[in-house]
């Protein structure tokens, strides 16, 4: 079985006009930085990954992933992590509520609280499960929405300009933290950027798509 | 499960429009004189012919047409100049923050006050008494229920500017007015004359069903109409309430053909409101072409701050006299104020108001509960199909506020009767629901659209599935605008009187059927209780949905925007 992310012959297209095209294989602990102008597609290549793609494009074409064709497969079904540029924490739930979210179910109540711990130890967040999301700082929620992914036991990640709203520093420790955990745990990576820094510090490969005559 | 949701829309528009049709259904047929209950087979044209000579008919559709336009002429043109005058500063937001809870004080209570007002032995004669008008008992005129429906309209207009002016900010979010208007005045055009040459088109688009239900409605009231309205003739709704209360069963042939009348009117009446949209807009182009700057807008600003301010100023003053009246004792004219205060007429009425409050309750939960699943429903359908409403769906949604009350509940009980059956809560309901439903749709459905999808997206691929994210993301985020949305259906249900009046068959009785009954015996301070106590009905909930959020997320300030 072959380990990580293929896309096989994905074409989308919106009004009869093909947006991207790609076939790609992205493998288990790689990362596929996507570039190109705004407006390109870029992100509309993650939602057909991601299964959330709007009514109105059109896509041909499988998504496998670790050797499972998920192409039909709805969102949940489909172990595919993603990240945007805003933390998206629900803002209703406490952080240790938040990742318990992202946690598989199963395990008693002591068991998930110490995983939960230890996520929150790993990115240096320890004693902060009962805090209200809005308390934290933008790069401690940027952390969170991470580890609350990770907890889901994604097999592959997808960042969708997840750290554009970053300050410059911030963004650096986010980005190094990010790709480190991927890297630990072996998963394919496809980031979506239009940053070259970005993509230069992914160090994998570029797909650029095209901008279109509009 | 995901069959199931999509039957929801489905039922949604049956519950909705299932009793529009159906009780129009019930119009026609005894309209053209069949009604075999009655004894009555047509088809026959003797109803109509009766009601064409009946005295006074002229009279009373001639005010139901001018109160209608005139209440919905006046409302507009308060609201544009509200709007276009002040929208973005901060007496707007304060005429804003004033006038939104005013939307949920039913239609009865508001009448109810401006009459204390008005009347020649009202709040504004006695302040004015003996001192200015030398006046030492209260003047013979008739100021309410006067023959041109005057007061009635004002009654109306107090009640549809809050309406209006919610809907149009509404709107406003929609038509990035300030960008528009910060063109405009860069270009040298007054803040009046720029909203509305740039940016007045574009609202007025969004907001023309809602001024539509405001001109169906003002021409077809009928608890407004029985509390300021004229008597000799009422206007038709009154009538055609009247006919349908006869113990003569062959009167419901000329309350149906009256009710078929009413729709033709409004029909008529929106047609000529149509026809002035197309005028205004030409004139308003060849304004716009002239360039002229508005020189006098510095002169007209003041005038639509101060008719807001009035509205509200006459809502407040009402329910103030309602406060008072309430604990009057004796209040001898031209005193401003009772001579002494007591707790006698809560004492006597109070325990009376606890059943009709009861039932109140009962119905309004009742309905607003089913609305809130029915749309919740909807919504989510939409979500998951990810099929926008349309246009068109749209006006389905406006179509059940759009048909006069007066057209087809009359037929919707006639047909209850021909089938044998049973008038009484469960039926009551059932119509409630008719309006509940637009207006719990209409207040959650921007809010329920406008969440950001990508927390569904980031749930689902944390490996929730679509009823988790529903039950444990989307509606917790939306604790707010959903508690508003109840206590919407809520005030939409306390005020309701002609279905509850009509389908309840005189057997349900709420805070609203009670108060409007007390309108013709004069007893001021009975009137006062119930219309208290229908306001609180009304406006509680909405305190409601305020404070619980605020409790239940204490700790959350990320729902605290």
């Amino acid at each position: 079985m072959l380990k990580g992310l293929e896309l096989r012959n994905v074409v989308i297209s919106h009004n009869d006009r093909r947006l991207v095209a790609i076939d790609i294989t992205v493998a288990a602990g790689e990362v596929l930085s996507v570039m190109g102008p705004s407006g390109a597609g870029k992100s509309t290549l993650l939602a057909m990954i991601t299964g959330n793609l709007a009514p109105e494009f059109r896509a041909s074409g499988e998504v496998w992933l670790d050797g499972m064709n998920i192409t039909d497969l709805p969102t949940h079904q489909r172990r595919v992590g993603i990240l945007f540029q805003d933390d998206l924490l629900f803002p209703h739930l406490s952080v240790g509520a938040n990742l318990a979210f992202g946690l598989r179910a199963g395990g008693s109540k002591q068991e998930r609280a110490a995983k939960i711990n230890e996520a929150l130890r790993e990115v240096d967040l320890e004693g902060y499960a009962d805090r209200d999301p809005a308390t934290l700082s933008g790069g401690q929620k940027a952390r969170v929405a991470l580890m609350r992914m990770l907890l889901a036991e994604p097999c592959v990640l997808l960042l969708d300009e997840a750290f554009s709203r970053l300050d410059t520093a911030l963004r650096t420790q986010v980005r190094d933290l990010v790709f480190a955990r991927a890297r630990v745990r072996n998963l394919p990576v496809v980031m979506v950027t239009h940053d070259l820094e970005d993509a230069k510090a992914a160090g994998g490969t570029v797909f650029t798509i095209a901008p279109h005559e509009d | 499960m995901p069959r199931l949701i999509a039957l929801v829309p489905i039922v949604t528009l049956l519950a909705m429009l299932g009793p529009v049709v159906a009780g129009l259904w019930g119009t026609v047929l005894p309209a053209f004189g069949h009604l075999p209950v009655a004894g009555f087979d047509g088809p026959s044209l003797d109803a109509l012919r009766m009601l064409a000579t009946t005295p006074g008919i002229g009279a009373a559709a001639r005010i139901s047409v001018t109160t209608g336009l005139l209440a919905t002429g006046i409302s507009v043109l308060i609201v544009v100049l509200i709007t276009g005058g002040w929208s973005g500063t901060p007496a707007f937001q304060v005429l804003e923050r004033v006038l939104s809870p005013l939307l949920a004080v039913p239609h009865a209570a508001a009448a109810f006050g401006l009459a204390f007002l008005i009347a020649p032995s009202g709040w504004i004669v006695r302040l004015v008494s003996p001192g200015l008008t030398g006046w030492d008992r209260p003047p013979d005129v008739l100021i309410l229920n006067d023959p041109y429906g005057l007061a009635m309209t004002a009654g109306l207009i107090i009640k549809e500017v809050p309406f209006l002016l919610l809907m149009t900010i509404a709107a406003l979010g929609q038509v990035q007015q300030r960008r528009s208007l910060l063109v405009a005045q860069a270009l040298g055009y007054g803040r009046l004359t720029g909203w509305l040459k740039a940016v007045f088109p574009r609202v007025y688009a969004q907001i023309r069903l809602p001024v539509y239900v405001v001109l169906a409605y003002s021409m077809s009231v009928v608890d407004v109409a029985v509390i300021l309205g004229p008597t000799t003739p009422p206007p038709l709704s009154v009538l055609i309430v009247k006919w349908m209360g006869d113990p003569d069963l062959g009167m419901r042939l000329l309350a149906a053909a009256g009710a078929l009348l009413q729709l033709a009117l409004v029909v008529a009446a929106l047609s000529v409101w149509r026809i002035g949209e197309f005028i205004v807009a030409r004139i308003g182009l060849s304004w716009v072409i002239r360039g002229g700057r508005g020189r006098l807008d510095g002169a007209i600003r003041p005038l639509g701050l101060g008719a807001g301010a009035l509205t509200a100023a006459l809502i407040f003053a009402g329910l103030g006299g309602l406060l008072v009246w309430s604990f009057a004792g004796f209040w001898s004219f031209p005193n401003a104020l009772p001579d002494s205060f007591s707790l006698r007429t809560w004492m006597r009425h109070g325990p009376d108001t606890g059943g009709a409050f009861g039932e109140t309750f009962i119905v309004a939960m009742t309905a607003t509960g089913l609305a809130l699943m029915l749309v919740l429903g909807c919504l989510e359908a939409e979500h998951r199909s990810g099929r926008k409403i349309t246009s068109r769906g749209l006006w389905l949604l406006y179509l059940p506020l759009l048909v006069p009350q007066t057209t087809f509940l009359p037929g919707l009980q006639t047909l209850l009767l021909g089938l044998g059956a049973d008038v009484g809560r469960g039926p009551v309901i059932a119509a409630h629901l008719v309006f509940v439903l637009p207006y719990v749709f209409l207040s959650l459905g921007d809010p329920y659209r406008a969440w950001d999808g990508r927390n569904g997206v980031t749930a689902a691929a944390l490996g929730a599935s679509p009823n988790r994210v529903f039950w444990q993301v989307r509606l917790p985020m939306l604790t707010r605008p959903v508690l508003v949305a109840i206590a919407v259906g809520l005030s939409v249900s306390v005020g309701q009187y002609l279905p509850t009046l009509l389908i309840g068959g005189g057997r349900v009785s709420t805070l609203t059927t009670e108060a409007v009954a007390l309108a013709s015996g004069g007893d001021r301070r009975a009137i006062a209780v119930y219309g208290l106590a229908q306001t609180a009905a009304a406006l509680v909930p909405f305190a409601l949905a305020l404070i619980i959020p605020a409790l239940v997320w204490r700790n959350r300030r990320g729902l605290h925007a």
